[in-house]
């Protein structure tokens, strides 16, 4: 009993051990961009158990700060959900792109899932543990490492939030900073322009047309429909690519 | 909104970040996508998505006086400016919302 008891918990050390060095990079990242969330949601007036709650059940960046904007809004479900699925549907295909990796994981895959963020994502699909390391234990710490570092920089961000003079505003654009540098590194993708203009385009027009309360779902609407429409072209271009156009 | 819509919000966004996480693990059996379609909207969604969301996040600017627009005009520069040069997320965003904190609360009052 006792020994099966300190293998077990030299399979933990050695796996933490092992997964700690992979996680340093996310960790400057999420401690600076989960206080960021925190002084935000602090400065709009809410509680650090906001951002503390949200950064442990939703933790998704992006998501969490457009969150803040739905709680600032007015009550509306249907907008939540779709811009939830929307923000978030690039998950499905790390999730595709994990299934065989987390293949007979047992109980821990369900955190593991539950958890898979775009950093988490990038570490766990490419990092491999020392052959005498546990890989599911590895990536199940990578896992927790990372979502840890986001909810401590929150919560930090949150506490002392609270501590910045009233009469200080402007920290929402944390949130406008984080979605240009994440625009910019989508136009650096080949192949890209094109969905970026299709996007910019959509919700612009939207914008025009109904409003800045109301814009977000016909923006959503008006992009997948785009986006369906142009595959055609897409694959035409890759079928004549010689011919010119 | 008030304090159970606050709840319900956040519940419904934590649930359907769930359901992204989750769906593929229900309903596929193997990493091989078999559809060439699924593949060319996961592609595309991405960069579409955080247009959008960019345009979110100007939506509130007003053009009417210099105070509308400019600050957030200036900020942006120098995310976009310090992300081509450094390509360093937090030092991008720090520096971004440095100046914005600075324009907004000293000069554009």
């Amino acid at each position: 009993m006792k020994n099966t008891k300190k293998a077990n918990k030299s399979v933990h050390l050695s796996a933490l051990k092992a997964a700690f060095p992979h996680t340093v990079p996310i960790m400057a990242g999420f401690l600076f961009l989960g206080a960021s969330y925190g002084v935000l949601m602090a400065s709009e007036g809410f509680s650090f158990l906001y951002p503390m709650a949200t950064s442990i059940l939703v933790f998704a960046g992006s998501m969490e700060f457009a969150l803040a904007g739905l709680l600032l809004g007015g009550f509306d479900p249907l907008s939540a959900l779709i811009l939830t699925l929307m923000i978030n549907s690039r998950h499905i295909f790390y999730g595709i792109s994990m299934i065989d990796k987390y293949k007979g994981m047992g109980l821990k895959k369900i955190y593991m899932i539950f958890s898979l963020c775009d950093e988490t994502f990038s570490v766990a699909y490419t990092a491999e543990p020392p052959p005498t390391v546990d890989r599911g234990w590895f990536t199940f710490y990578i896992s927790l490492l990372d979502h840890s570092y986001w909810v401590i920089g929150a919560t930090l961000g949150g506490i002392f939030g609270s501590l910045i003079p009233l009469g200080i505003v402007g920290f929402d654009f944390a949130m406008t900073a984080l979605f240009v540098v994440i625009l910019l590194e989508q136009l650096m993708k080949e192949g890209n322009l094109l969905f970026v203009i299709i996007g910019g385009l959509s919700s612009v027009l939207a914008l025009l047309v109904f409003g800045q309360d109301s814009f977000i779902i016909p923006a959503m609407l008006l992009m997948l429909l785009a986006i369906v429409l142009t595959r055609s072209v897409v694959d035409k271009d890759k079928s004549q690519r010689e011919e010119p156009s | 909104m008030t304090f159970y819509e606050g709840i319900i919000t956040i519940t419904i966004v934590s649930v359907a970040t769930m359901l992204t996480r989750f769906l593929p693990f229900l309903i596929f059996k193997s990493g091989k996508l078999q559809s060439g379609y699924m593949n060319y909207v996961g592609r595309a969604l991405p960069p579409a998505v955080f247009a959008m969301l960019v345009i979110y996040c100007f939506k509130g600017m007003s053009f009417a006086a210099p105070s509308g627009f400019l600050s957030q005009l200036i900020a942006t520069a120098v995310v976009v400016i310090l992300h081509l040069a450094f390509r360093r997320t937090l030092l991008s965003v720090a520096a971004g919302t440095a100046v914005y904190l600075l324009l907004v609360n000293l000069f554009f009052v």
